[in-house]
C-alpha cells in the first residue's frame, strides 16, 4: 500500500501537483488520470522519488519515503518496477539483454538461471522470438510489453505505469491493460497507473483518482464512475457524443429500464 | 550567477559519481566497453592526425632554418620537442574533445530525454557512478595512450616527411632526436594529457547528463560540450605551461 499526504509540487513559478492525498492500493490497479498537463507523470515521478515533492509525505507500507536513507530507498526501489511513457528501453541492448539487465545487476545467479526467468517473463507478457531484437526493430506494442517484462523481472512489490497504451491501437492496448490487470492479481502488488485512456478506466480502474490542473478533482472506482455528477470528471471521460450515449444507455441499463438486447428493438423503432 | 549555478552543479555530479558500485563486474564490464570505445574507436583519426602533424612539422621547419650554419639534425630535434610538448597532447585532445565528447554528450542526453536514465535510477543505480563514472575512467586511462601513440607516430612522419622529401637523411634525423633530450618533457605532456582527458571527458558528461527537452537540446548540448571543452583545454595549456615550465 502506498499512501500520499498533501504532496505539493512546483517548477519555478508553476504549482504542477497542488496538495493532493491519495491510498493506492494492493493488490489492486490504482489509476491516475487526467488530461496531457494535468500532472500525471510528475506525480508518479514524485511517488518514485525521480523528484522530490515540496512539500507532504509519501509511506511505502507505512515506511515514510522522505525520511528514508539514499541506502534504504536503494534498497526499496529493487522492489519497484516502472514502465515508462515511451518504454525506456536501453537501445544498445536487445530485448533480452534489456530484460535481463536487473538481474545482472543485483543477483547472482549463472547466465542459465537468469536466461530461464527472462523467457519466462517475455513468455508472461506473450513475447516470443523477439529475444534478440533491438528496440529499434520492434513496434510500440512489443516495446510496451519488453519494458513490463523488465519491470517485474525481479518480482517487485510495486508497479509504476506511465500511460502504458498511448500510442497504441484500441486493441493493443486493451491487451496490454488486461496484462497489467493479470499481473496486479497473481502477485498481489501494487499497482499504479497513469492514463487518459478511457478504455482502460472501465477496464482495469479498481481504484481511481482524477486530476485537473494538478488538484485531485474526484476518487472513486469505475462502477462509480458512470453516476458522478462531477461536471470536469464527465466532460473528461465522457467527451465524444457516442461516450455520452453509451454513458445514458448504461444508466438507463442499470435502472432496469434497457434489459440486455431485449429492448433495443423496441428502442429502435 | 548562472556560471556559478552551473559549476555547482558540475562538481556536485564529480562527488555523486563516488558511490559503492551495486555491482562491480557490471561497472567493470561498462569500464571496459567504454575504454574500447573511446581507444578503439578514435584511434583511427589519432593516426591520421600525429603523422600529418609531423610530417608537416619537419617541412616547415627545414623552411624556417634557412641558415647553413645550423646542423639539419636540429630539425629532428625542433620536430620532436614540438610534437612531444604541444601538437601531440594539445592538438590530438582537441581533435578528441569533438569525437570522444560529442560521443559522450550525446549518448547521455539522449539516455536522458528517453527517461533511460530514470529507469536505471527507478532500479536502484546510481547513474552518476554507472554511466559517468566508467567514461571518466576509461579516457583518463585511454587519452594518455593515445597522446603517447600520437607522439611515436608524429615523430615517425616527420622522418618520412624528411627522408622523402630529401631534407635530411634518415641518419641525420636519427641523431637529432638523441640530442638534448629531456624526459621531463615527456612527463610533461602526460601531465597535460590527464589533465585534458579529465576535461574533455567530464565536461560532455555533464551537457549530456543534465539535458533537458529532445533531440534539438541534445544537439545543443552536444555542441555546447565540444566548445567548451575546447576552450577549457586550451586554457589548462596556458596554465600548464605557464607552471610546469
Ligand atoms: N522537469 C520539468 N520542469 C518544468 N516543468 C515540468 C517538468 N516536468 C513537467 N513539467 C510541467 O508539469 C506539467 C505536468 O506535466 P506532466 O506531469 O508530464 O503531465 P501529464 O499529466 O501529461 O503526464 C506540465 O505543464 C509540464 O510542463
Ligand atoms: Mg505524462
Amino acid at each position: 500500500m502506498i499512501e500520499v499526504k498533501n504532496i505539493k509540487k512546483g517548477f519555478g513559478e508553476k504549482i504542477v501537483i497542488n496538495d493532493v492525498s491519495a491510498v493506492f492500493e494492493t493488490g489492486k490497479c490504482n489509476l491516475i488520470i487526467g488530461t496531457s498537463g494535468s500532472g500525471k507523470t510528475v506525480l508518479m515521478k514524485c511517488l518514485v522519488g525521480l523528484f522530490e515533492p515540496d512539500s507532504g509525505e509519501i509511506f511505502y507500507n507505512g515506511q515514510s519515503f522522505s525520511e528514508m536513507t539514499e541506502e534504504h530507498r536503494k534498497e526499496l526501489r529493487q522492489r519497484i518496477g516502472m514502465l515508462f511513457q515511451g518504454s525506456a528501453l536501453f537501445d544498445s541492448m536487445t530485448v533480452e539483454q534489456n530484460v535481463m539487465f536487473p538481474l545482472d545487476m543485483f543477483t547472482k545467479d549463472t547466465y542459465a538461471v537468469k536466461l530461464k526467468r527472462v523467457n519466462e517473463v517475455l513468455d508472461r507478457v506473450n513475447l516470443k522470438d523477439a529475444n534478440k531484437k533491438f528496440p529499434a526493430e520492434i513496434s510500440g506494442g512489443m516495446k510496451k510489453r519488453v519494458g513490463i517484462a523488465r519491470a517485474i523481472v525481479l518480482n517487485p512489490k510495486y508497479l509504476f505505469c506511465d500511460e502504458p497504451n498511448s500510442g497504441l491501437d484500441p486493441q493493443t492496448s486493451l491487451l496490454i491493460d488486461k496484462l497489467i490487470k493479470e499481473i496486479t492479481t497473481e502477485y498481489n502488488i501494487t499497482t499504479v497507473v497513469n492514463t487518459h485512456d478511457m478504455n482502460s478506466v472501465m477496464e482495469i480502474g479498481d481504484n481511481i483518482i482524477y486530476m485537473y490542473q494538478g488538484l485531485k478533482e474526484w476518487e472513486g472506482s469505475n462502477k462509480e464512475i458512470i453516476f458522478s455528477k462531477n461536471k470536469l470528471l464527465n466532460e473528461f471521460i465522457f467527451a465524444s457524443e457516442f461516450l455520452q450515449d453509451a454513458k445514458d444507455m448504461r444508466m438507463l441499463e442499470m435502472k432496469g429500464k434497457i434489459d440486455n438486447n431485449r429492448n433495443m428493438d423496441e428502442l429502435l423503432k | 550567477m548562472h556560471f556559478f549555478t552551473e559549476f555547482g552543479q558540475y562538481l556536485l555530479m564529480l562527488k555523486g559519481m563516488f558511490s559503492k558500485p551495486e555491482n562491480g563486474k557490471m561497472y567493470w564490464k561498462e569500464f571496459m566497453h567504454q575504454c574500447s570505445e573511446i581507444g578503439i574507436g578514435s584511434l583511427g583519426i589519432v593516426v591520421i592526425i600525429s603523422i600529418f602533424m609531423g610530417a608537416v612539422s619537419t617541412l616547415q621547419t627545414a623552411y624556417q632554418l634557412v641558415s647553413p650554419l645550423i646542423p639539419l639534425s636540429t630539425i629532428a630535434q625542433i620536430v620532436r620537442d614540438t610534437v612531444i610538448l604541444e601538437f601531440s597532447p594539445t592538438l590530438v585532445c582537441i581533435v578528441l574533445a569533438g569525437v570522444v565528447g560529442s560521443k559522450i554528450a550525446s549518448e547521455l542526453g539522449n539516455m536522458r530525454v528517453s527517461e533511460q536514465i530514470d529507469a536505471l535510477e527507478i532500479m536502484g543505480i546510481n547513474t552518476k557512478t554507472y554511466l559517468i563514472l566508467p567514461k571518466l575512467l576509461a579516457s583518463i586511462v585511454v587519452i594518455p595512450m593515445l597522446v603517447v601513440i600520437s607522439a611515436v607516430l608524429g615523430i615517425w612522419g616527420g622522418r618520412l616527411a624528411g627522408t622523402m622529401t630529401g631534407i635530411l637523411s634518415g641518419a641525420a634525423f636519427d641523431k637529432g632526436l638523441h640530442q638534448y633530450f629531456k624526459p621531463y618533457n615527456v612527463f610533461f605532456a602526460l601531465a597535460k594529457a590527464y589533465t585534458f582527458a579529465f576535461i574533455i571527458s567530464s565536461i560532455p558528461a555533464f551537457y549530456g547528463y543534465y539535458v533537458r527537452g529532445g533531440a534539438l537540446e541534445i544537439g545543443r548540448a552536444s555542441t555546447r560540450s565540444v566548445v567548451v571543452s575546447c576552450v577549457l583545454v586550451l586554457f589548462a595549456d596556458y596554465l600548464l605551461s605557464a607552471l610546469l615550465l
